[in-house]
């Protein structure tokens, strides 16, 4: 295959990449979408195989081995994740991404088959550099995202005295090595530069991640889904490959996007979220800072009080969070979805940007429970119903639903749009005990006189209501 | 000091009503206050002095000796000329004031330097609804309203097949979808009529609907929400148009509610007197916008009467008529206020004007007209942008404005800022970069519009899918790493490492590998999920 054909080749690869996402703008096409990706991918592998820069006779051997022994343990790993730990899935990947990336740009900093000369070996080597950085940070970010969401690592976010200026030494080093790197006479002279800089970007990342609390892990995926792109957009500058670019631009971009809409269902600036912790800099603790101590008394009730209250209601809209998630309870949950339904009551879901660890992550375990998705509606299309609903349900979710955000403008989270589950005829709070969320806010919602908590674990309590139900 | 709360007797004419009933009397004693009851001033309402006694009350024997003892005083109407004149300078009155149709009585509240709380003045916010008065006494209306209509009406309200031969429903039009005109659906439906409804604002339809009856639109295009919530004047042609509808209706139904009312102005005259003649004989029209002028031209306020054989009620005492009821809910929302007043439980208040509920329902500040109050910020629906701007200039600009939202367009100096560093960054790498560099930037910088515009239309149930389809695109490094394998020997790829960069290259297509297969079909395996 000529150069020509291979240029022509990823052209159409990048048109079936766009394509792919813009497919998702919907259900209906998503199926299709994920196919012009698949096809767009195999052309761009066959492309590069069949063209003008790999030698068959030498390197296919390497490249079918290679591809071999990746795709079984993808193919394995996408078989066997259950979709609540669709979060450490996405995060892993990210990491593989970024170690590849970090991989490609070692070995094309010390090929020496492609010889540049002046501005131009500057450049590459700026972006060799470049790209193994946002490789590192990427590699060692998701590797720790991956490890708090999985629960190896805990979620509390690990504020170290003077991360800022932690974070800041190692930027500046970074440059000064970068000035080094380039500089460099020789490559044995820029291996040294290089290295320690990969080491600063892989601690860097660590630190990053690991100063994030849980709540705020929807932003650290989709911000690394963004840099994984970023890195791939580095590494085309690299290799002069216009294919890599546009991929990783689309990918980059997309996380940013995503990003961007987490960051603002929790009224939190971006700088803020990363700059780590709870809160916005200074470097405080959580703490409870001001706001009145909400007051009063919780009425508790049990499952079957629940299913008694459900089975009178004529609207219902349930609302998940991540305890939903933990607990596994989603098929429970349609169950008792079901069932409602059947009778005539109107049962429907609303999901807040950010419930969950993930972008979407509500979406996908309603999903895979079978759950309809035009009953699953966005926190925006809910909202003004609740004073139409008569029971609003609220599984392990706390701080999206709590009032305090729209009443109370001394709240940590005042300001961040909430679900407004108060405004329903009946309110009912599953969770396992009166603590507060990943923003360690009292959520006075509890307290309010159409509330009611369920008391106990999501999955155990929907089981018993169900059984309850049924009866 | 502990404040006395007196509750004097009602002397408006037919007035059955209490401000405060033994159950909440207690409460207010709980709050630190002492409360004095004028003798009998409950027995209206079937609330004995013993009773009142019972719940810890001091009775007063008459209202001379009450008023001359009370910091506060609670009563349902507003006070007459001699009761303010009896009040102590100081004393703090809560009642229904009407301050727009009474600027006399204000003058008079003023002067006698009171402090004056009007509960119908209460603004129409979430957190106010508990005090919401009017509402409270609305819903009583309404329900009264289908009552007396029933009394009236000479035929069942349900439709009913008998031994005797068949009788069809009553057919009601509800004219206003507020709370009374709500109330009087729900009362309507239950006692089986047949049940229609219209209202100038569109948002209230859900609700008709959802007390089972049917909602007539007017079919004209115009939006009739006010600020807070309460309906506006329209325009000339909706007026009309709206006009076409009554009167067919009219023609139709036995029974009409009219409930429409505009804050601060008079009624709007709905039901012309040649719409009453056109109903049948018997039919009965229930005025409860009387007390302002009445929402049919032949109303008689305060009375019923029989034109062109429609019996027309204009009562304007309706909440009086379900004394006990009434009373109840008006005490409990001054019970309420006075929570809201005295928030540290020691008998003691503080009318604290930063609280949005409080400040609006404060007519009157020792002595200082304070009405009308700011602007409500939060409303029920959400207020056209217009309409705050004209509402009430003398308020504080800065509350209402405030910083723009996230959808705000970027002011012209923020944005001159962005164009101003794009521009330097852009003229940088032009100056310096190599061309084939250039050419890469283009490419780059385009794909990453394309991305935006075509992220944007994902909708958010996707968003971890996809995640997972870009994570398997970003494995297009393969093509990088494939390209590093085995390049074909060429001229200088003596000294290359070939076996470093073989094994560098080798990790980075297996990971991405796993990354590309893992990632579509992680993906396909959800989508495959989404199912209507």
């Amino acid at each position: 295959m000529s150069a020509n054909l291979a240029t022509v080749a990823y052209l159409g690869a990048a048109i079936l990449f766009i394509l792919s996402l813009g497919g998702l703008s919907n259900p209906e096409t998503s199926r299709r979408g994920n196919l012009l990706g698949i096809v767009g991918m195999t052309l761009a592998v066959l492309a590069t195989v069949l063209g003008p820069r790999v030698d068959l006779g030498e390197g296919l051997p390497f490249i079918v081995g290679a591809l071999a022994v990746g795709a079984l343990i993808g193919l394995y790993a996408a078989r066997t994740v259950q979709m609540t730990q669709m979060p450490e899935l996405v995060a892993l990947m990210h990491s593989l991404v970024g170690l590849a990336a970090c991989f490609v740009g070692f070995a094309s900093y010390v090929d020496t088959s492609v010889v540049y000369e002046g501005a131009e070996k500057s450049i590459h080597e700026a972006e060799i550099y470049i790209g193994i950085f946002i490789g590192a940070i990427t590699f060692s970010g998701s590797v720790i995202a991956f490890g708090k969401l999985s629960g190896k690592i805990g979620g509390k976010p690990l504020l170290l005295p003077a991360r800022h200026w932690i974070n800041l030494a190692g930027l500046l080093a970074v440059i000064w090595f970068g000035g080094q790197f380039v500089g460099a006479g020789s490559t044995d002279a820029g291996m040294m530069p290089l290295a320690i800089m990969t080491v600063i970007a892989l601690l860097f990342g660590i630190h990053m991640v690991m100063a994030i609390g849980g709540a705020d892990m929807p932003v650290v995926v989709s911000m690394l889904n963004s840099y994984s792109g970023w890195a791939a957009a580095a590494t085309g500058f690299m290799l002069a490959n216009d294919l890599l670019i546009v991929t990783g631009a689309l990918v980059g971009s997309s996380g940013a996007i995503l990003s961007y809409i987490m960051c603002r269902a929790m009224n939190r600036s971006f700088i803020s979220v990363i700059a780590g912790g709870f809160g916005t800099g200074g470097g405080t603790a959580p703490a409870a800072s001001g706001g009145a101590q909400p007051a009063g008394e919780v009425v508790a009730v049990s499952a079957v009080e629940t299913a008694e209250l459900l089975r009178s209601a004529k609207n219902v809209i349930i609302i998940p969070g991540y305890g939903m998630a933990v607990a596994q309870a989603q098929h429970t949950v349609y169950e008792i979805t079901r069932l409602l339904r059947e009778k005539g009551v109107n049962v429907r879901f609303g999901i807040h940007p950010v419930a969950g660890r993930m972008p979407g992550h509500m979406n996908v375990l309603l999903a895979e429970a079978k759950v309809p998705y035009d009953i699953v509606l966005e926190m925006d299309e809910i909202n003004d119903d609740f004073p139409d609903t008569d029971v609003s349900m609220v599984i392990g979710a706390n701080d999206i639903v709590n009032p305090a955000a729209e009443d109370d403008p001394t709240s940590p989270i005042a300001g961040m749009p909430v679900l407004q589950v108060w405004k329903s005829k009946t309110s009912i709070v599953m969770k396992r005990s009166m603590a507060s969320g990943y923003a360690g806010v009292d959520n006075p919602l509890f307290f309010k006189d159409n509330n009611r908590m369920l008391f106990g674990d999501a999955k155990k309590m929907l089981d018993e209501v169900l059984v309850a139900l049924k009866a | 000091m502990a404040l006395t709360i007196g509750v004097p007797r009602e002397t408006f004419a037919g007035e059955k009503r209490v401000a405060a009933v033994p159950e909440v009397v207690e409460k207010l004693i709980k709050l630190g206050f002492s409360v004095r009851i004028e003798s009998g001033a409950g027995a209206a309402a079937n609330f004995t002095d013993e009773a009142y006694a019972a719940a810890g009350a001091q009775i007063a024997a008459n209202a001379a000796e009450l008023t001359a003892h009370s910091d506060m005083i609670f009563k349902v109407r507003a006070p007459t000329a001699d009761e303010v004149a009896a009040m102590k300078p100081g004393t703090t009155l809560i009642s229904f004031i009407w301050p727009a149709q009474n600027p006399q009585l204000m003058q008079q509240l003023a002067e006698r330097q009171l402090t004056v709380l009007a509960m119908d003045s209460v603004p129409r916010i979430s957190r106010a609804q508990k005090m919401d008065a009017l509402s409270s006494m609305a819903n009583i209306a309404g329900y009264r309203a289908v009552i007396e209509a029933a009394h009236h009406f000479g035929r069942f309200f349900t439709g009913q097949i008998t031994a005797a031969g068949k009788v069809p429903p009553a057919k009601v039009f509800v004219i206003g979808a507020g709370v009374a005109g709500l109330a009087a659906l729900g009362a309507a439906v239950g006692l089986g009529a047949i049940v229609r409804a219209n209202d100038t604002r569109p948002e209230v339809g859900d609700q008709v609907k959802s007390m089972g009856a049917e909602f007539v639109p007017v079919d004209y295009q115009e939006e009739g929400t006010g600020v807070g919530g309460y309906a506006k004047v329209m325009s000339e042609g909706f007026q009309n148009a709206q006009r076409e509808t009554f009167a067919k209706q009219a023609k139709d139904v036995d029974i009409i509610i009219t409930t429409a009312l505009i804050p601060g102005k008079p009624a709007p005259k709905l039901i012309t007197a040649e719409m009453v003649k056109s109903m049948r004989p018997g039919s009965v029209i229930v005025d409860l916008a009387a007390e302002q002028g009445g929402n049919c031209e032949l109303t008689v306020p305060g009375e019923v009467v029989v034109r062109e054989g429609v019996t027309i009620i204009g009562y304007t005492d309706l909440p009086s008529r379900l004394s006990k009821q009434a009373s109840t809910l008006y005490s409990t929302n001054l019970l309420r206020l006075t929570e809201e007043l005295c928030k540290t439980k020691d008998g003691n208040i503080d009318v604290n004007f930063d609280d949005e509920a409080i400040r609006g329902a404060t007519v009157v500040k020792a002595g200082e007209v304070t009405w009308p109050p700011p602007p409500p910020k939060l409303s029920a629906a959400p207020p056209q942008a217009k309409a705050a701007a004209t509402a009430a200039p003398a308020t504080p600009k800065k509350s209402s404005h405030g910083h723009g939202g996230a959808g705000e367009p970027m002011s012209a100096k923020s944005l001159g800022i962005t164009f101003g560093v794009g521009a330097l960054l852009f003229w940088l790498i032009g100056a310096f970069a190599p061309p084939s560099f250039l050419g890469h930037f283009t490419v780059f910088v385009l794909a990453c519009f394309i991305g935006y515009m075509v992220v944007w239309n994902v909708t958010p149930s996707l968003h971890t899918p996809l995640m997972s389809v870009t994570n398997a695109i970003s494995s297009i490094i393969a093509v990088g790493a494939i390209v590093q394998v085995a390049p074909p020997a060429a001229a200088g790829t003596e000294g290359r490492p070939d076996t470093l960069i073989l094994g560098l290259a080798v990790a980075a297509l297996t990971l991405t590998a796993i990354n590309m297969f893992g990632g579509f079909a992680v993906t396909r395996r959800m989508l495959a999920m989404f199912r209507k």
